[in-house]
């Protein structure tokens, strides 16, 4: 099996510090894999070794199986739509789709009809004349897009081309990317800070920190099987709640409640207890009527709630310790008010107190 | 067998890494003529002017050291310490006045009046002219004869005086208001840039608490513009010890020799009289002071920011 | 109890145009635009009168009758020394030391510049560092050695050797105006340009300069002036015959024999300093952000 793009030991430092260690990543054919991290993970660093535009201190970089560490970014294979989208101002949507193919020196009829192609496919015919000043936003990230296009490259690299817009247009392009990836199916990499567009957009994703990737995987494996307490706590939102207490054969001890671990997939068998942290996603907490079905069920004080229209968020306590609870948006609740939870463990996360590694 | 292959490709891509030296070799060609006019003109000239003021090169350079010999002698020449004490006098009013006069007229400007454009215009327009043809202006303004001082005399005033060109102990001063009326403006446009940048609710907030315009000018606007006013500072500065231009045009150093300054001196050492050590050594002088003012601010500069 | 003599109505003050305050401001104001106006009106209207008019009255009065016989004396006629063909051929000389001054410098320090900001190499911010103290170095510690410089390549005294000391002296200040207005360019835009495949000069001539273009008018500007305005360099590194348009100025007002003709005096003034001024007032509000941008840091 061929990876469409392949990283191997990868190294990178500015002076003394080490801004990727030692990575190593491979990516499908026509997968779409997004980067995720907070800003200095090292994610765009990532993105841009592999474009080319940045050198490595160690290791290799191969696209579709060949070696590409020291290679131009023009001979990689590689499109890349950037954050502010970096239309040449001064060229028209035209003179833009074409300028990469000019410097290639392709013949005029190629380029006439490469761009024609392109243009046909991203619905920006009507504008190949204008200048980029003149385009909305979404009209911008389709010829950025385009830009890529036409080369006929294999890989797509997007670094954060959502971050600049407001959050309507954000939604709308949002879906349009997964359109034409569904369309195009290039590899795609995708490098952001925000979940939700790494949630929707993503095959596989990468959560990365301190220039390392801490899990990688499928959506639904980040977000209900983190590996480590990091991940836990980056991904959703509002974030996860954290117990800390003592694992003591299959049973969670915090303070003086107990709770068994019964259907909880442990990553391996347990031999010995340990301190160790729970963390119960807010979403994943029930009340009401559901309360019945739940394992373990409790009673707590609402603290504080916020209501959000489509949902509400209660801070609770569970004797000491202060719970996110999301409740449905027509849940009455009001402070001082006592009531029941139900906490399925299966859904739970356990994770190893010094490690931090999921249990 | 795709093992193989692929430590095939690690051991290509290592021989494929490029030498440091040939990367991007195009932005090394391309800055060829600047690392040649740091490096040859303005380190290699500069030790070069340094190293033959140790010498006693007269018509022709040469290398016949005679250790401080030439400092020696041009500290024991008067012209050489009047040359300084004048460019001490000038550049202390000069720094002063120049200071002043710019913050002023920047703060006048800044009182939201009509016709700023206009006024700015006025105070800045001798900026564009030449030393040169500042000199000369005002040389013939204070011109005994018919200028200002035939002027007022005129009016009747038959006593009243007022010759800074010919007059050994005012003449600096006819030189200051010249070089005053040059560069005054520039100063001006800094501050007002400086005033400009500062935020609109500092003045609501000295209002709200009472505070009178002019004491808010003194007590907080100043202080916030202490950037600018270093700037000012290091360019009024580098200006006054490069003044030559405006001496040589509106008084030639005279009368006698009592508005020389260094940087005449050593071009009048270096090409007329022909006495090169001489002209090495005053300039290296020069060097030597302009390094003393800039260390200082260096320090405030850079070596405060990586404190702060 | 000065206050009761001056009893007005009580409320809000009415906005006062001629308010005590606005009086001081405009009148502080015309005042010393007149101190900064009075060179440019004495040299216009003793350049427009006759030389027995001059020893009569006073320099400040207007001219009883206008004559233009200065402006061409001082153009066509005025003596140097033994050459009596006027501020002409200086002016010329200026001209043919400007153009190439201009356009080799600004051409030179753009591509620094870039360079600079895009294409960093080992050492690059050292050169520059170097090149930006060498803008606080005395010009007078480098003077000599650089006439050696010029006898060797065979350009001292030659127009040519003039364009080469502008070049090298202004390329401090226009490098750093050219690299800060490139490092304020999106980097990304750069990326995008080698990702598709452009090379250092294609990116320089198709993607920046297109974008540079104001700050190529303040460097020409700048350097225009600058260039225009020079004495020193003028006064070292040309023989007569090659003198710029200030030098032979100086020349022509300070020589010591015959007698003096000030009006020519004052009309060759203003012609020597007719091109900055108009540039100054052509260029407006561009002139203040060429002297601004070369005033950040020196």
């Amino acid at each position: 099996m061929s990876y469409s793009v392949e990283i191997k030991q990868l190294d990178l430092s500015f002076g003394a510090v080490k801004v990727l260690r030692n990575l190593d990543l491979n990516i499908n054919e026509g997968e779409f894999l997004v980067l995720l991290g907070s800003s200095g993970c090292g994610k765009s660093t990532l993105l841009n070794c592999i474009a080319g535009l940045l050198e490595v201190t160690d290791g290799q970089i191969f696209i579709k199986g060949k070696n590409v560490t020291w290679a131009e970014p023009s001979e990689r294979g590689i499109g890349m739509v950037f954050q502010s989208y970096a239309l040449y101002p001064q060229m028209t949507v035209k003179g833009n789709l074409s300028f990469g193919l000019k410097n290639a020196r392709l013949p005029k009829d190629e380029i006439e009809a490469r761009v024609a192609r392109a243009a046909e496919i991203l619905q920006i015919g009507p504008l190949l004349d204008r200048k980029p000043g003149a385009l909305s936003g979404g009209q911008r990230q389709r010829v950025a897009i385009g830009r890529a296009l036409v080369r006929d490259v294999d890989v797509f690299l997007f670094d954060e081309p959502l971050s600049n817009l407001d959050a309507k247009l954000r939604v709308d392009l949002r879906v349009e990317l997964k359109r034409l990836h569904n369309q195009l199916k290039n590899t795609m990499i995708y490098v952001t800070h925000d979940q939700v567009e790494a949630m929707t957009l993503a095959d596989r994703i990468a959560v990365m920190k301190g220039g390392a990737i801490m899990q990688l995987g499928s959506p639904d494996e980040i977000y209900n099987k983190p590996r480590n307490l990091y991940v836990a706590d980056f991904i959703g939102s509002p974030s996860m709640n954290f117990l800390e207490g003592h694992l003591e054969a299959g049973v969670f001890k915090v303070d003086d409640m107990a709770m068994p671990m019964t259907g909880y997939e442990f990553a391996a068998p347990q031999t010995a207890d340990r301190p160790a942290v729970i963390g119960i996603r807010p979403e994943h907490i029930v009340t009401g009527e559901l309360v019945r079905n739940a394992p373990l069920q409790y009673h707590v004080d609402v603290d504080l709630v916020e209501p959000m229209g489509s949902d509400t968020l209660v801070y609770a306590k569970l004797g000491d310790h202060l719970f996110r609870i999301r409740m449905d948006g027509q849940a009455t609740v009001k402070a001082g008010q006592t009531i029941e939870i139900g906490i399925d463990p299966s859904r739970a996360s356990l994770f190893d107190k010094a490690t931090e590694d999921r249990l | 067998m795709s093992v193989v292959e692929q430590t095939g490709g690690q051991r290509a891509a290592k021989a494929r890494k490029p030498m440091r030296l040939f990367r991007n070799p195009m932005a090394k060609i391309a800055s060829i003529p600047m690392i040649l006019t740091a490096m040859v003109v303005f380190v290699g000239g500069t030790l070069w002017t340094v190293v033959h003021s140790f010498t006693d090169s007269r018509l022709l350079p040469r290398l016949n050291w005679v250790g401080l010999d030439q400092y020696e002698r041009l500290w024991d020449t008067p012209r050489w310490l009047i040359s300084i004490s004048n460019l001490a006098l000038y550049g202390v009013c000069s720094l002063v006045l120049t200071l002043t006069i710019g913050f002023v007229l920047a703060a006048l400007l800044d009182r939201k009046i009509r016709f700023e454009s206009a006024f700015r215009t006025i105070f800045l327009y001798p900026f564009a002219l030449s030393f040169v043809v500042t000199g000369i202006a005002w040389q013939w303004i204070l011109n005994p004869d018919f200028g200002l001082q035939s002027l007022v005399q005129g009016w009747g005033w038959e006593s009243f005086a007022f010759d800074p060109l010919n007059d050994p102990d005012t003449v600096m001063f006819g030189l200051l208001i010249a070089g005053i009326w040059q560069g005054s403006g520039l100063i001006m446009c800094i501050m007002l840039a400086g005033l400009r940048g500062i935020d609109e609710d500092i003045w609501k907030a000295a209002r709200v608490d009472g505070i009178g315009t002019v004491k808010t000018y003194i007590r907080i606007i100043i202080p916030m513009m202490r950037p600018v006013f270093i700037t000012a500072l290091v360019l009024i500065a580098s200006g006054i010890i490069k003044l030559y231009d405006l001496v040589v045009a509106q008084t030639n150093g005279g009368p006698g020799i009592s508005s020389e300054v260094p940087a005449k001196y050593v071009i009048e050492y270096m090409f007329r009289a022909q006495n090169l050590g001489q002209g090495f050594a005053a300039s290296t002088m020069m060097l030597v002071s302009v390094i003393i003012i800039l260390i200082p601010w260096a320090y405030l500069e850079f070596g405060g920011k990586k404190n702060g | 109890m000065a206050d009761l003599t001056m009893t007005g109505p009580r409320g809000p003050k009415p906005k006062k145009r001629f308010s005590r305050a606005n009086i001081f401001l405009y009148g502080t104001l015309i005042v010393v635009s007149m101190y900064y106006l009075l060179p440019l009106y004495v040299m216009v209207v003793t350049s427009l009168k006759g030389m027995p008019e001059i020893r009569m009255g006073n320099v400040f009065g207007p001219p009883l009758e206008i004559t233009f016989e200065p402006w061409v004396k001082a153009w066509s006629e005025a003596c140097t020394g033994v050459n009596c063909d006027g501020l002409s051929r200086g002016f010329w000389n200026s001209v043919q030391i400007l153009i190439p001054s201009v356009v080799l410098s600004i051409a030179i320090a753009s591509v620094n510049g870039y360079a600079l900001s895009n294409w960093k190499f080992k050492g690059s911010e050292v050169f520059f560092t170097i090149l930006i103290l060498g803008a606080f170095i005395p010009y007078q510690t480098m003077i000599y050695p650089i006439v050696i410089l010029l006898r060797e390549i065979g350009l001292m005294g030659d127009l040519g050797g003039l364009v080469l000391v502008h070049t090298i002296f202004g390329m401090p200040i226009l490098t750093l105006l050219f690299r800060n207005y490139f490092a304020s360019v999106p980097e990304e835009l750069f990326k995008a340009a080698r990702v598709d495949g452009a090379g250092f000069w294609r990116i320089y001539f198709q993607i920046m300069l297109p974008m540079a273009l104001p700050i190529f008018v303040v460097a020409i500007i700048l350097q225009v002036t600058g260039i225009w305005n020079d004495f020193l360099f003028g006064v070292i590194y040309t023989k007569p015959a090659t003198y710029p348009m200030t030098v032979q100025l100086n020349n022509i007002v300070n020589s010591v024999q015959g007698i003096k003709e000030y009006n020519v005096n004052m009309a060759a003034t203003l012609l020597t300093g007719l091109v900055p001024l108009v540039i100054y007032f052509a260029s407006g509000k561009l002139f203040v952000r060429g002297i601004a941008a070369g005033a950040v840091k020196g």
